[in-house]
């Protein structure tokens, strides 16, 4: 019995440590939360609280000046982002057909492959080093394509991982129906592969761009930034996200006002982008 | 029906996995130190009753027990609220359908269960897993690759490791659910003369598929069909003459 | 008709070949060569040693050492990361072990939204409001207590101004996160249910299922992430750009300000007044290309292709 006894002691105290250490992880799931409720919640009541109908419409004025908006770096913002979503996304979907429905046998595409995983955690300033000397040093001045361009560079991979992915579910007993029907190579994948996993691409798409809308280091030296309004992409462009690194470290109030109020926007947009590719995903899980 | 004393008496179980009914008044008599065989069609709810004398079932959400599962001496009874699942599955153990040993090695693998019980000391560590690895057929061929991970081992080797690992903390009681489904029949033979050679030290239940390995190596057999017990008695009989026509139906392979 | 068609399909294949072989292989080996090509003054005036080795950044004398900012870039690397560790471990714990069913998702895509709110939000939030309650509170108090242990104390020595190695890291360390935790999750929900309740079967608690079956099997997930996260922490620009203070001196506390790669190459490049300046900036740049090139190449490869073997053969 004495056995016993010493039994349920152990038990008592492998127990205390059981709820110990579940009570623990349960907290950092807490405090993982506390930080996105603390995030969130600040960006919404200060950027609301300094949101107006003039940061849209208006330029900036000089420091002082009462009035000035930020319409210049939404356009810029949206000119150069969609700009790099333009030659990303075709190049990006491209690179991931070829991985699925052309590499899947050689080992040299499955490298290339494997290396554009990795360029997905690349450090984008370093893009943006690139860039500059590609473009910007040649030509002598800052320029938004040349922004787009970094853009891009950082979204291909994401878009071209995800869509050898996808493609690499549809099954193949699919694509032997095609050939079966006497097609070619180019339309199989045209019609089969594709329109099999046009959902997920879009959802790669998505993501791409969710994660080039909030990006700030290559936009830095190449992009650069502009006080004025300008839709021509061979000049220096505003952007939100440089703007807001400038205006945050800048001495002036009514400029951190602003920097909240655009970075209410940039979040937002960002998590809207996030969350619909979750939708889609959620949405062809749903459809099957 | 002997003198052979009860171990566990199933007393008007009910199981209910949701809204699905899956055992319907299970009424069971486990003799101690024999082997007791589970046997029906698949989806008779074999395993679903195997599992619940270790209260496995407490680990996904939205089942519940009617009914009693009473374990001998003390009778307390497994399926109660205020049973600790812990307590239970520490004296009855089970052996599972894959073999799954832990991503350690192979003494490990054996020492964890007595680890649980609180023993530290390397010198009865050591002694407690021979005895295991020995008791499970399996010192002789990795006494001297102990450290090893265990899934060097091969599969039959790996389910003999699983029996060594649930005899070593020494339960009353040990569960197996369909243990040679995935192996071959000379691994599945040597599980069986296992489980004979076991019958001596514990109460062994087990669930199978293979009406073969039931005669051949269990003392009792409970057939089950669409989550009823339909009849139970000693192996023997079940075998030549049973009293329902479900049974011989199925034993005669008429279907299933 | 039937030339048509083959030409469109040798077309499709070159291009799309073309393309692979940009993305994989060409654009990753341009980068490298212009990054050489462009550090190379500096790698001239320098070589590898003494830049590693040196530590002054000093414009003025065209003097550039690499070490503060290399040191500053593993510092706060090492810092975030120690600090997302155990947290990461227990938030994935958490959603796939404790979190009810219906909850799952709900919390997983919380981590992941935090995960996804761009850099530079991070980097403002740390700066308007980390930074000063750091300033005012958390750092006087760590001085006050931890601070008063004999050497353990010299990390706080200082002047407590919110811009510092402390609270970059710690700024860092909530951006990472979201990216660690999702991954050391998608590892833990690889283990086979099978594995799990031979831990249960034999009486182990929760924990000790977790501690003794789901951490060793999923080993090699857990590091591979964990090194993947701090490629990532590595590279990080814009949440620590406001709060290193871009000085460049190997901080003798936590309490000094410093700086990292990443942030002397946001903050000086468009000032580098100087071939040599701009080159050394590439300098930088080339070695931060090299180590978080190898790192993620480690962690992918290395690791997370191990995790995958022992998968793909002993999953059930």
């Amino acid at each position: 019995m004495g056995n016993e006894r010493h039994l349920r002691r152990v038990i008592l105290r492998r127990k205390f440590v059981n709820i110990l250490m579940l009570t623990l992880s349960t907290l950092t799931a807490m405090y993982g939360l506390v930080w996105l409720f603390w995030i969130l919640g600040d960006i919404l009541l200060n950027g609301f609280k300094f949101i107006s109908l003039q940061l849209f419409l208006n330029d900036p004025t000089p420091p002082g000046i009462e009035g000035g908006g930020l319409r210049h770096a939404f356009v810029g913002h949206f000119i150069i982002t969609s700009l790099g979503a333009l030659i990303g996304v075709p190049i990006g979907i491209g690179t991931g057909i070829f991985f699925a429905e052309y590499g899947r046998h050689s080992r040299i595409v499955k490298g290339f492959r494997n290396v554009t995983d990795v360029l997905v955690s690349f450090p984008s300033i370093v893009v943006g080093t690139f860039v500059y000397a590609l473009m910007v040093k040649p030509l002598g001045h800052f320029s938004a394509v040349s922004g787009s361009v970094s853009l891009a560079l950082l979204m291909i991979p994401v878009i071209a991982i995800t869509t050898d992915e996808i493609l690499k579910l549809v099954p193949n007993s699919l694509r032997e129906a095609g050939y079966a029907l006497g097609a070619h190579r180019w339309q199989v994948i045209k019609d089969i592969s594709i329109s099999a996993a046009k959902r997920g691409i879009l959802t790669g798409v998505i993501l791409g761009i969710a994660r080039i809308s909030g990006e700030t280091a290559p936009l830095l030296f190449t992009s650069f930034n502009n006080n004025f309004f300008s839709t021509d992409i061979t000049k220096p462009m505003a952007s939100l996200t440089v703007t807001i690194f400038q205006y945050a470290m800048g001495p002036y109030e009514e400029w951190h006002r602003q920097a909240w109020a655009a970075s209410l926007i940039l979040t937002f947009g960002t998590l809207f982008f996030f969350i619909t590719a979750k939708a889609v995903v959620h949405g062809m899980r749903r459809s099957g | 029906m002997n003198s052979t004393p009860l171990k566990i008496e199933v007393k008007n179980l009910n199981f209910y996995y949701g809204d699905v009914h899956a055992l319907k008044d299970i009424n069971l008599s486990v003799y101690e130190k024999r082997v007791t065989a589970i046997i029906g069609p698949s989806g008779c709810g074999k395993t679903t009753l195997l599992r619940c004398f270790n209260r496995m079932h407490d680990l996904y959400p939205g089942n519940r027990y009617e009914g009693e599962i009473i374990l001998h001496p003390e009778e307390v009874n497994i399926v109660s609220k205020e049973v600790d699942p812990i307590m239970i599955r520490m004296r009855i153990g089970m052996v599972f359908q894959k073999p799954n040993p832990f991503p350690k090695s192979i003494y490990e693998n054996v020492a964890y269960g007595l680890k649980l019980k609180g023993i530290k000391k390397k010198s009865v560590l050591d002694e407690k897993v021979e005895q295991a690895l020995k008791g499970a057929a399996l010192w002789e061929e990795v006494k001297d690759r102990l450290n090893e991970n265990a899934y060097s081992l091969s599969g039959g080797q790996q389910q003999r490791l699983c029996i060594a690992r649930a005899i070593a903390p020494e339960p009353e009681v040990l569960l197996f659910d369909e243990p040679t489904s995935a192996l071959d029949p000379i691994s599945t033979a040597k599980i069986e003369d296992l489980i004979v050679e076991l019958k001596n030290r514990l109460t062994i239940l087990i669930v199978t598929h293979n009406m073969q390995q039931a005669g051949r190596i269990s003392d009792y057999t409970a057939f089950m069909y669409m989550g009823k017990l339909v009849e139970y008695g000693p192996t023997e009989k079940i075998f030549t003459k049973p009293d329902e026509k479900l049974t011989e139906d199925y034993i005669t392979g008429r279907f299933g | 008709m039937k030339r048509r068609e083959e030409l469109v399909e040798a077309l499709t294949g070159s291009t799309l070949g073309l393309f692979a072989l940009t993305v994989g292989f060409l654009f990753p080996l341009f980068t490298l060569l212009v990054l050489i090509f462009e550090s190379l003054p500096a790698i001239r005036k320098f070589g590898l040693f003494n830049f590693l080795t040196g530590t002054t950044w000093d414009p003025v004398a065209e003097v550039f050492g690499a070490l503060p900012a290399l040191l500053g870039t593993l510092l706060v690397t090492f810092l975030a990361s120690a600090i997302a560790l155990p947290v990461s471990i227990g938030i994935a714990m958490f959603i796939s072990e404790l979190s009810p069913k219906k909850l799952k998702p709900v919390f997983s895509t919380a981590v992941e939204l935090l995960g996804a709110i761009p850099s530079i939000i991070y980097g403002m939030w740390g700066l308007f409001v980390i930074a000063p309650l750091m300033a005012d509170y958390v750092e006087p108090f760590l001085q006050e207590t931890l601070g008063r242990i004999p050497l353990l104390g010299k990390l706080f020595d200082g002047a407590p101004t919110g811009v510092d190695a402390l609270t970059a890291s710690f700024v860092l360390s909530v951006m990472i996160i979201p990216f660690m935790s999702t991954i050391v999750k998608d590892a833990f929900e690889m283990t086979p249910e099978l594995l799990k309740e031979a831990g249960y079967g034999l009486g182990a608690t929760k924990w000790e299922v977790v501690k003794n079956v789901v951490i060793p099997y999923t080993l090699p997930g857990i590091v591979g992430g964990m090194v993947l996260s701090v490629g990532r922490a590595l590279g990080e620009t814009m949440a620590v750009a406001f709060l290193t203070g871009n000085v460049h001196q190997i901080p003798k506390s936590l309490l000094e300000p410093l700086t990292t790669i990443t942030v002397a190459i946001a903050n000086e490049f468009t000032e580098a007044d100087s071939d040599i300046y701009l080159a050394s900036l590439y300098y930088l740049a080339l070695i931060l290309f090299v180590l978080s090139f190898g790192l993620l190449m480690l962690a992918k490869f290395y690791l997370l292709e191990r995790l995958g073997k022992r998968w793909g053969t002993k999953g059930t």
